[in-house]
């Protein structure tokens, strides 16, 4: 395939891991922990463990797992309101098929659309669009969810449904904005990373200039990167460069799709529709404020959670989960105590096992061998029970 | 003088009697499921007329087929049975009545046995077209003639509307496997090689394409089609094929996973050995699927002794189900249970059974 072959050669991957380690043995020589890199992207943590990144790097180099994975870091009441609104007799509630696995205090969409729902996957907003004109009689609801990659699609859908001067085409909005979480991330007293991997996606509409801050006050390098592995590799040998040479800047690797100044007609879109909300729970990290996003009163007649009334209650995660100090990078997926065990893809506890973005899950599917042994052991006492 | 009324008419004229029933109606209707007349003519108009074989002609509630002939084929009779609801009915490379057919066969075929007959039961949505079903009678019947077995027995049921999604369809099928072949996923052994016949991932991705609310625009081809004329060549090759199973739902990925766990042995492959047309990676990348899990229709995984494992492929290139197969890993003995991939990259990482992936139905 021309244009995505070319970033997966392994020839050239070679020669770039050389030059990482000949950067890291230079910065390693006057420290005593690991440099830690943050991926923010759940992309780069699926592009990471899907072709072997990690295994690949010098020992001295950790990538922590950053919240960047949309599905991972909805806290369970928020998927009780959607099992609430799918419920509603007169609802046909549409969604992104990774959100349907995602556990509920009582159940997942899955769960629900079992029992009875009306709950459809669609692959794009505008497919949820689509079903309401389809069926006049009934409110359809699109479960809107993530950060800015998929926002823009979100509210051009709403200016059609305006346009089109559709009644029956709600959101229920739970987009989440990267920049306020990150800075929650840097200001965790518990944090000790030495450089971000940038999200590539997000920035293809942000553009670059929204970071400068991770550098000017918090002293710490970026790279907004690409998706495969010789972009990733890339950006990693920046981020070393950067810190060999004392320096703290925003850079971008992914050149080749993110301009430095962003997509000017998506954020058009969004600053047209959306407002930021005051403060939005994040799964595992808590309130953050100004990090959630939500519809202007001028569009009110578009939002479900105005339209409808939902219970929006606070479900603590299971006390067994540590999702949030994976999240932080303060732990590793494996020294979750039900990693492998209680919390499997297959019966998830927490939400980074269940979407393949996740960092747990990303552990269990492609981590190494060490980690199947510890599986099998983990989940060996389960099968002799059944 | 009246006549007596004969209850006990030869056979022939029964047979000629059920036959003259034409059906004249454009969609199904619950009384084609009835029991009654507009079912007899159903059966008789649509199925027996393409299914037409000695087995079936007499319409019994069984088929009747004859020992002898079986055991003097082997010594093992292969059975086993698959529904098929694939969404649309009918896609580019095949449809459900083709891959009805194929799927039973090839279910067959892997225990290294002769496919040799099958049932058909049809459940109908009340509304559908008789002539899509014909359409798919018609396909079933020229896919098993072209195969070489033969559609002996059959059960047809019409539920109303949106009961099912338009037609499903379930094939039981018996073959006998041959003296001396014993394939079991349980057989795999270190020093093993592991061949598949060709492009992966071609009727997962023909499927997706099909439907249209993807809109990808490309025609990829669902390589829909029956194994066993394949297998036989390699048989013949080498009669110590270790393990054989057909990659449908869930792909080679999870194929490979049985054999390692079954047979508690490790398989090694590498991603760049493994055949994937150009059109499935694009479709693949844009939805951020892994060809590794995407279903098949007409690929086998195949673990053979090495020292068989380049005339196998040899042979199983000549054939027409077979021309782009590749050696693509191998087995060893630790770490046990385990299928490990190398990257196209160059890195390792542990390929595992697939989990929950929202796909539509595929066959």
């Amino acid at each position: 395939m021309k244009y995505v072959d070319e970033f997966r050669d392994p020839v050239k991957g070679k020669v770039v891991l050389k030059e990482i380690e000949a950067l890291v043995e230079r910065i390693a020589l006057c420290r005593q922990r690991p440099l830690q890199l943050m991926e923010v992207c759940g992309g780069h943590t699926h592009s990471i463990f899907k072709y072997g990144i990690e295994p690949m790097l010098p020992k001295a180099i950790e990538f922590v797992h950053g919240p960047g994975c949309p599905v991972c870091v909805l806290p369970m009441g928020r998927v009780d309101d959607c099992v609430a609104l799918a419920e509603h007799p007169q609802v046909i509630f549409t969604t992104f098929g990774d959100a349907m696995r995602v556990p509920g205090s009582k159940k997942s969409l899955l769960q629900a659309k079992a029992d009875g729902a009306d709950v459809r996957m669609v692959y794009s907003p505008m497919d949820a669009l689509k079903i309401a004109r389809e069926h006049p009689d009934k409110e359809v609801v699109f479960f809107a969810l993530g950060f800015e990659t998929t926002m823009p699609s979100t509210a051009l859908t709403v200016l059609q449904a305006e346009r089109e001067g559709i009644k029956n085409f709600s959101l229920f909005c739970n987009h989440i904005t990267i920049i306020p979480t990150i800075k929650a991330i840097l200001d965790s007293p518990e944090l000790t990373l030495d450089g971000f991997l940038g999200p590539g996606h997000v920035s293809m509409v942000i553009g670059t200039a929204p970071y400068e801050f991770i550098a000017r006050h918090y002293h710490k390098p970026i790279v907004v990167a690409g998706f495969e592995p010789l972009d990733i590799l890339q950006s990693v040998w920046m981020l070393l460069k950067q810190l060999t040479e004392g320096r703290c800047d925003v850079e971008n690797q992914y050149q080749r799709v993110v301009p430095d100044a962003g997509n000017d007609q998506a954020l058009a879109a969004v600053g047209r529709v959306f407002e930021l909300r005051e403060f939005f729970e994040w799964r595992g990290l808590g309130s953050i404020d100004h990090s959630g996003i939500r519809l202007k009163q001028s569009y009110a007649r578009f939002d479900a959670e105005r339209k409808f009334s939902v219970p929006n209650l606070k479900i603590a995660d299971p006390k067994s989960c540590q999702c949030g100090e994976v999240l932080k990078g303060v732990i590793k997926p494996w020294e979750c105590k039900v990693f492998g065990g209680a919390c499997t893809p297959e019966t998830p506890l927490g939400a980074l096992m269940v979407s393949s973005e996740g960092a747990c899950a990303a552990y269990y599917n492609y981590g190494g061998l060490e980690l199947a042994r510890l599986i099998r052991t983990r989940s060996a006492p389960n099968e002799a029970s059944v | 003088m009246r006549r007596v009324l004969n209850l006990e008419a030869p056979p022939q004229t029964a047979s000629i009697r059920r036959r003259s029933g034409k059906l004249r109606d454009s969609r199904i209707t619950l009384s084609h499921g009835s029991g009654g007349k507009a079912m007899r003519d159903l059966i008789d108009d649509v199925f027996v007329g393409s299914f037409g074989n000695a087995a079936l002609d007499p319409l019994e509630d069984q088929a009747r087929l004859s020992l002898a002939d079986l055991v003097s084929r082997g010594d093992r009779l292969a059975f086993t049975t698959d529904s098929y609801v694939v969404d649309p009915l009918f896609f580019p490379g095949g449809d459900i009545g083709a891959l009805a057919v194929n799927g039973t066969i090839n279910d067959l075929a892997v225990s290294g046995a002769r496919p040799l007959y099958l049932s058909c039961s049809v459940i109908l949505e009340e509304g559908f077209r008789v002539e899509t079903l014909r359409r798919v009678a018609h396909s079933m019947a020229e896919t098993a003639r072209a195969a070489g077995v033969a559609i002996v027995t059959g059960d047809t049921k019409v539920v109303p509307r949106g009961a099912v999604d338009k037609l499903f369809i379930n094939t039981a099928g018996i073959g006998v496997i041959p003296r001396n072949i014993n394939i079991a996923a349980e057989r795999a052994r270190p020093g093993d090689v592991v061949i598949v016949n060709g492009t992966i991932g071609d009727h997962g991705a023909a499927i997706l394409c099909a439907r249209q609310d993807l809109a990808l625009g490309t025609a990829i081809e669902s390589d829909c089609r029956s194994l066993h004329g394949l297998i036989r060549a390699m048989l013949e090759t080498c009669s110590d094929i270790h393990c054989l199973r057909d990659a449908t739902r869930g792909g080679v990925a999870t194929v490979l996973n049985e054999f390692a766990q079954a047979a508690s042995v490790c398989i090694r492959f590498d991603e760049t050995s493994i055949p994937v047309c150009e059109p499935v990676k694009g479709v693949c990348e844009i939805l951020g699927l892994d060809p590794l899990y995407m279903a098949n229709e007409g690929k086998l995984v195949a673990v053979v002794p090495r020292e068989c494992a380049d005339q196998v492929l040899a042979a199983m290139r000549m054939h027409p189900a077979g021309r782009d197969s590749a050696i693509i890993g191998e087995v060893s003995a630790e770490p046990d249970g385990v299928v490990l991939l190398r990257t196209v990259f160059g890195g390792e990482r542990i390929v595992d059974m697939l989990i929950g992936e929202q796909l539509p139905r595929i066959c």
